[in-house]
């Protein structure tokens, strides 16, 4: 980067309204691809995290090696991890949904696993005096009062994911990311801080209304 | 396999391993981006938390201030620090800094928090003042938490400080964002698997030593604070 470009950016405002009102629909585009891309990672790994954190929290045998793999999986630099995929899957969007789905079933499994746990042992001792069957226990006993903890898990991986998108910019998609990406590259303010706090505002927002169906779906869960 | 074929010569060249673009260079730079701003995360956020801890007050803001941290964009934050601050280390570590605090406050709370409030009792009734009872029985007990907010964050940094490269930084990060520039899919896969190997280092390094410092007493609680502390990832 040249240092005459970097002057001018001394001088440059933070946001040109102007521009931002006639480039709208570049950040309603980047929004929603963002929102496609959050909502099938976290969505995958709620089909993966649920039934693996039962089995977990069953059998120690699936335990240890679930924690072990996914949070091996975990510490991996999203960044390294596209790039370790790039000759298998391509600058894709599959790349970064492998990426996206691991990271946030680690974060859901072990609040399936801490939820199923914490169930008290009499509860379901009750559960099997009044002649519920393993599977009934499970589904009618033990996962609803589970479901706080993992409902705390997807609100969590929620917001996560919606920050680890803005990276998969490097490998060409990214929503938000892809417009900070541009004010790097073009060393143009407005894209850069619009989309960075677009991207704060989707994570709050996210985790709000997931708050809110949260206490109108399961009412039990208030106060914890 | 032609990957790993190309990997292994990448590896293999002499001229990967010396000089300002050479291995060990790299390695000293992201270490040293990640030490320095771990260390002045843990000067700040430490206090905090234990102190907010010890006297469970603002525990809803020691909390959710790691969803805050969640909710920021590394990358962005990145960006936007380069636009400030220009070229150099400065940008860097500030964005560092910032992430790291987060999950070390909320950790160092929860830790002094769960102190059975009995054991503070008998603390108090075996006549330890304040700071005693704080340095010599709340903080040990605390230690497991505390060391994984410090592991969580360690392993964070490390892993952001791979995209400083995207705003001039030096670290392995530059292998990947330099490979993707110049197509030099070799470059790209070595510097994805230095920053993996380093991201894992940082962990298992920092487990051990949890496990060191760890009195011998606490050391068999059923539940590890591995699986209490707060997830956290940013890059």
């Amino acid at each position: 980067m040249g240092t005459g470009l970097f002057l001018q950016a001394q001088e440059q405002p933070w946001i040109l309204w102007d521009w931002l009102f006639t480039h709208v629909s570049r950040f309603t585009d980047a929004l929603q691809q963002h929102i496609q891309l959050t909502l099938v990672a976290v969505a995958l790994a709620l089909v993966i995290s649920i039934p693996l954190g039962v089995a977990a929290h069953r059998w120690r045998a699936v335990r240890n090696p679930a924690y072990v793999v996914f949070g091996i999986f975990y510490t991996i630099p999203s960044i390294a991890l596209f790039a370790l995929l790039i000759p298998y899957t391509g600058l894709s969007a599959t790349t970064a949904e492998i990426g996206l789905v691991g990271y946030a079933v680690l974060i859901i499994l072990r609040n399936v696993v801490v939820g199923l746990d914490s169930v008290p042992p009499d509860v379901v001792d009750a559960a099997d005096g009044m002649g519920y069957r393993p599977i009934a226990r499970l589904l009618r006993v033990e996962l609803p009062l589970a479901l706080p903890a993992i409902f705390a898990g997807v609100r969590i991986a929620t917001v996560t994911t919606i920050g680890l998108v803005t990276i998969t910019a490097v490998i060409g998609l990214g929503g938000l990311g892809q417009l900070i990406l541009q004010g790097l590259v073009d060393n143009f303010r407005t894209p850069l801080v619009v989309a960075t706090v677009l991207s704060i505002a989707l994570a709050f927002v996210a985790d709000l209304f997931l708050f809110g169906v949260q206490r109108l779906a399961l009412p039990w869960s208030r106060g914890v | 396999m032609a990957a790993i074929e190309s990997l292994i010569k990448w590896f293999a060249d002499p001229s990967h391993w010396s000089g300002p673009d050479g291995i060990p260079t790299r390695l000293l730079e992201h270490i040293q981006i990640s030490a320095e701003s771990v260390a002045i995360g843990a000067l700040i956020a430490l206090p905090i938390g234990i102190v907010l801890g010890h006297y469970g007050r603002m525990g809803n803001l020691a909390i959710n201030l790691s969803n805050v941290g969640r909710a920021l964009p590394s990358f962005g934050i990145l960006v936007i620090a380069f636009q400030i601050f220009g070229l150099g280390d400065l940008p860097i570590i500030l964005s560092l800094t910032a992430l790291a605090i987060p999950p070390m406050v909320t950790n160092s709370y929860v830790g002094l928090r769960e102190v059975d409030p009995d054991i503070k009792d008998a603390a108090r009734g075996m006549g330890y003042r304040a700071l005693a009872q704080l340095l010599r029985v709340e903080l040990p007990l605390a230690i497991p938490l505390v060391m994984a907010g410090i592991r969580t964050s360690a392993v964070q940094v490390v892993a952001t400080a791979t995209l400083a490269a995207l705003i001039a930084g030096g670290g392995f990060g530059r292998y990947i964002i330099d490979g993707l520039a110049q197509f030099d899919y070799s470059k790209l896969f070595a510097g994805a698997v230095l920053v993996a190997l380093l991201a894992l280092a940082t962990e298992v390094s920092l487990a051990g030593l949890e496990r060191l410092l760890t009195p011998p007493g606490i050391r068999l609680v059923k539940v590890a604070a591995a699986s209490r502390a707060t997830t956290f990832k940013t890059a």
